[in-house]
């Protein structure tokens, strides 16, 4: 059953894969929230306030408690609307190996897609081969915790979909930017399969910016380190 | 009760990291058999069973290999559920709880160790004052979510507790070879309280190394390691 919109609210921007994770959850569950847009450049009061460990979004607002960190929120929606679709797997040992890689997303794949854009070229070409490593990795998980199926979580999306489906668009946004193809036919098969069945999902669908539109957005950014560091 | 051989743990006894995941099972009473590994060494067992982060700890159940302490921890909670549990049972308890445990690991460690092995005196005092500003937001997230109560998980400890408390050992250390005081009285009474209490639990006995070890090892490696594993 939808929440009351007033006593949901997700704090966020649009092209942060880390806020798409939590809309994702929340369509989901059929979560009705209030989206608060922080403003690009100087950080919120709100924000400031309700994240003070690391000031980052995205911040869920549930009965005017706040939480941080993607992860962190998912598995508290799960958690809290526990009926419907289930996010996290029930098995032990499932949930354990969706958290590993998900946390191995946030700690080492995608640190490595952010900072190509910035790179020296020869920079650039270590955190290539660190991304298709990465990527190598995933395409043999979802063989084993697919199971067939058309999710890394079987017959549909669970948690590290979610985790690792946010960073489709930039992922997509960074094969434009550079001309380097990642998700590709001939080495992660199954991702490019998966990759288009979770970006049609209906929970998903319009969530996840298209990659033209976070080109722009990376070249702002980039524009603004650029001009800063001249500074 | 499982058998002794279906639990295996590869660790370090030095390892903060590793100590937690036997702290957990202590907790909850599971035999296991411990499989110390060597500081400058990777067992064959190791690489094949963490073969992305080639880092203890390293649980094994019934042959399955499951990494990171925290992770590990949650899996033992969830694998485990007669006894004491390890995540609070509200979820924005648990949120909170996995909160701070992961700000612990990301940011508040990080800066520890940074400020323990910063060459030029002069910029300590700045380094030191980031470690105080994260331990006053554990301060204050302990009167939060102890309730009242001994442990960050209440009457019993929690998982807050074994991802803090894990650290205790080489805090300690820390204070004794730059004779400085990180946990105080006057600025983290609580803290101080609970650091005794956890350090005292019968779970915990005997599995976060003396400060006097410690201190013999920390010499030894000098000079220290720039990057800390962090699992």
């Amino acid at each position: 059953m939808a929440e009351e919109g007033s006593s949901v609210k997700l704090l966020g921007l649009w092209p942060s894969p880390y806020v798409n994770r939590v809309q994702i959850s929340l369509k989901l569950k059929s979560i009705d929230y209030e989206f608060i847009e922080e403003p690009f450049g100087p950080k919120s009061d709100l924000l400031l306030k309700s994240n003070p460990a690391h000031k980052k979004i995205p911040v869920f607002f549930h009965n005017q408690r706040a939480i941080s960190e993607s992860l962190i929120i998912v598995q508290y929606i799960d958690e809290q609307w526990s009926s419907g679709h289930s996010i996290l797997p029930s098995n032990p040992l499932d949930r354990a190996n969706a958290r590993f890689w998900a946390a191995y997303a946030d700690d080492e794949w995608f640190p490595a897609l952010k900072n190509i854009l910035m790179a020296s070229e020869e920079e650039r070409l270590v955190l290539e081969v660190k991304m298709k490593e990465g990527l190598a990795f995933l395409e043999e998980t979802f063989v084993k915790s697919s199971e067939g199926k058309a999710f890394f979580g079987g017959d549909d999306i669970s948690f590290l979909d979610i985790a690792f489906g946010s960073f489709l668009g930039w992922l997509k946004a960074v094969e434009k930017l550079t001309g380097v193809s990642f998700l590709d036919e001939s080495s992660v098969p199954h991702l490019v399969v998966w990759a288009d069945n979770f970006l049609s999902h209906e929970a998903v669908n319009g969530i996840i910016p298209e990659p033209d539109a976070l080109v722009e957005v990376a070249k702002m950014i980039k524009a603004m380190v650029e001009s800063q560091a001249k500074n | 009760m499982e058998g002794k051989s279906s639990v295996k743990l590869l660790g370090a006894f030095q390892s903060p990291f590793s100590n937690r995941v036997q702290i957990a099972l202590n907790l909850k009473s599971v035999d296991y058999e411990y499989l110390e590994q060597t500081f400058d060494s990777k067992s064959e067992l190791l690489l094949k069973s963490n073969p992305v982060h080639k880092k203890i700890p390293v649980m094994i159940h019934d042959d399955k290999p499951i990494c990171e302490s925290l992770i590990i921890i949650q899996y033992i909670d969830e694998q485990w559920t007669s006894g004491p549990t390890i995540l609070p049972t509200e979820a924005y308890d648990r949120a909170l709880a996995r909160f701070w445990a992961a700000y612990l690991d990301d940011k508040l460690f990080p800066c520890l160790f940074e400020y323990c092995i910063t060459e030029p005196e002069e910029e300590k005092p700045t380094k030191f004052e980031r470690v105080r500003e994260g331990l006053a937001l554990l301060e204050e997230a302990f009167m939060k979510t102890s309730k009242g109560k001994t442990f960050f998980g209440g009457e019993n400890i929690g998982l807050l507790d074994i991802s803090f408390g894990s650290f205790l050992g080489l805090l300690k250390t820390g204070e004794k070879m730059m004779n400085v005081k990180i946990l105080e009285e006057s600025t983290t009474p609580n803290l101080v309280a609970w650091a005794d209490c956890f350090l005292s639990h019968q779970a915990v006995k005997g599995v976060v190394p003396e400060t006097d070890v410690l201190v013999e090892l920390a010499k030894k490696l000098k000079p220290m390691e720039k990057s800390h594993p962090k699992n």
